[in-house]
């Protein structure tokens, strides 16, 4: 995936968890559940959504990774 | 021939207005039927029939009715429905809440018209709908991927979702959300009720939650996310299992006695995105497995944000269970909701200095508070109950 593909896929995913959230207006190393205001709910629904659209297995310990756009461009573009 | 009745959905609720009917006259009902979507402070909620039969009379739509009010009759099934053997009708003092001069009237303005203009049929594959018409589109309920785009390349954007919205017959462009200042409203009826009525004490204690973590994290490590568990479940389900042990806790207070709950029915708190609080039922939590107690919450957060509770969530709840989750506060002492005579709350879980067996080591820790009714317990028992949290939450293989 390129990262235009990986960030389009987070807003929509969000979009769906928290349809007020703007991405545009989150800084690429900020903490999206402060950003955001993600419960714990709100952030595995996240996780789950980037699972089921990549196709890809997150384990568990990976999920910190998903935080930041930057990570998480980062991990799902590697 | 019984009545169906407008139910109460809460403490505070006085009136609800019926914005759709799931049911048509005739058509037969059976306990547990979604036969309404009732508006109320807190929403739209799905309301369910526990009577069995034939309906019929419904009230119009747009009314706002009192509590107590007929909504419908349901005629039992074998019930004959010709009037010379049908009971006799209702004395004129019934309270039937809509003169029937006024209910086609009213009946005809609160109809839902289709939507005439800017649907398109629903496309094969995901329209393109610009970021700020999704949000927008989601905000006023409407379906953008079922909307002609007049932007570029056809793509929907702000000036069609505004369009398609202002089409809409007023009460189904409304979101099935709920509105702020309603909901603000009837939390604040509650809660002055339960501060001016019922006499609070309060207890705390802290729980070593490394047990229930190491368990967690070996549960969650093999498996996919859909089938990850939060903390949260074990807190209820811990919280659930101790209320078992000590019913005194479990159920309502009125009239002046305390009536314990017929199972142990957990109102969970949802923190609603934008304000507001609901808490509905989890159904029996004690006797749920974990992964069913996850996917019910799941569920249940997801439909108190969207509409969608049912009205036995709303009036079941034995006791209220608040979790403040990974970015809450530390602790909560909480408000009861009447009538309920408890309140259990989890602060965030927090890694602090702990002693064990002598020594000072790190450990996630979590503190565990209880609100209770002074009319329906001492002190005495809600330690009891802390204590049986604690101990469920030191042996998270048996939840």
């Amino acid at each position: 995936m390129t990262e235009t593909e990986i960030r389009a896929l987070a807003a929509e995913v969000l979009a769906g968890i928290a349809p007020e959230a703007d991405l545009a207006t989150v800084g690429d190393d900020e903490d999206l559940r402060d950003a955001l205001d993600l419960d714990s709910m709100d952030f595995m629904n996240f996780v789950i959504g980037l699972s089921q659209a990549t196709g890809r297995k997150i384990p568990d310990a990976d999920t910190p990774r998903l935080q930041t756009l930057r990570s998480l461009v980062a991990y799902l573009g590697g | 021939m019984a009545d169906f009745l407008m139910p109460a959905l809460g403490a505070d609720m006085e009136t609800g207005t019926v914005v759709e009917w799931r049911v048509r006259a005739g058509d037969r009902v059976r306990p547990g039927d979604v036969i309404a979507v009732v508006e109320t402070h807190k929403g739209a909620i799905d309301v369910e029939c526990f009577l069995d039969g034939v309906i019929d009379e419904l009230v119009p739509l747009g009314q706002a009715l009192p509590v107590g009010a007929v909504m419908a009759r349901v005629r039992a099934p074998g019930e004959a429905a010709a009037p010379a053997a049908a009971p006799p009708p209702p004395p004129p003092e019934a309270p039937r809440p809509s003169p029937p001069a006024a209910a086609p009237q009213a009946a005809t303005a609160a109809a839902p018209a289709p939507p005439a203009v800017a649907r398109a049929p629903a496309p094969a594959t995901r329209a393109r709908v610009s970021p700020a018409a999704r949000r927008r589109a989601q905000a006023l309920g409407v379906d953008a991927d079922a909307l002609a785009g007049t932007g570029a390349d056809g793509a929907v954007v702000l000036a069609d979702v505004e369009r398609a919205a202002a089409a809409q017959p007023a009460h189904a462009a409304k979101p099935r959300g709920f509105d702020p200042a309603l909901m603000r409203q009837a939390i604040a009826a509650a809660m002055a009720k339960s501060k001016r009525e019922i006499p609070h004490y309060y207890l705390q204690s802290t729980v070593d939650f490394t047990a229930a973590q190491a368990w967690l994290d070996a549960w969650n490590a093999e498996r996919d996310a859909i089938d990850r568990l939060l903390p949260a479940v074990l807190l209820l389900k811990a919280a659930a299992r101790a209320l078992v042990a000590v019913p005194a806790l479990n159920g309502f207070f009125a009239d002046g006695a305390f009536r314990p709950g017929d199972g142990v029915h957990v109102g969970w708190a949802v923190s609603l995105r934008g304000g507001g609080l609901v808490a509905p039922a989890v159904h029996h939590a004690d006797r749920r497995t974990l992964p069913e107690l996850m996917t019910a919450l799941r569920d249940l957060v997801q439909r108190a944000r969207s509409g969608g509770l049912r009205s036995s969530e709303m009036t079941d709840p034995t006791v209220t269970v608040t979790s403040l989750g990974d970015r809450g506060a530390e602790s909560v002492l909480g408000v009861i909701y009447p009538p309920q005579v408890a309140l259990i709350g989890f602060g965030r879980i927090v890694v602090r200095p702990w002693v064990v067996d002598g020594r000072i080591a790190p450990r996630p820790l979590v503190a565990l508070s209880l609100a209770a009714d002074h009319r329906a317990s001492d002190g005495h028992l809600g330690g009891q109950l802390l204590a049986a949290i604690d101990a469920a939450l030191q042996d998270p293989a048996s939840l």
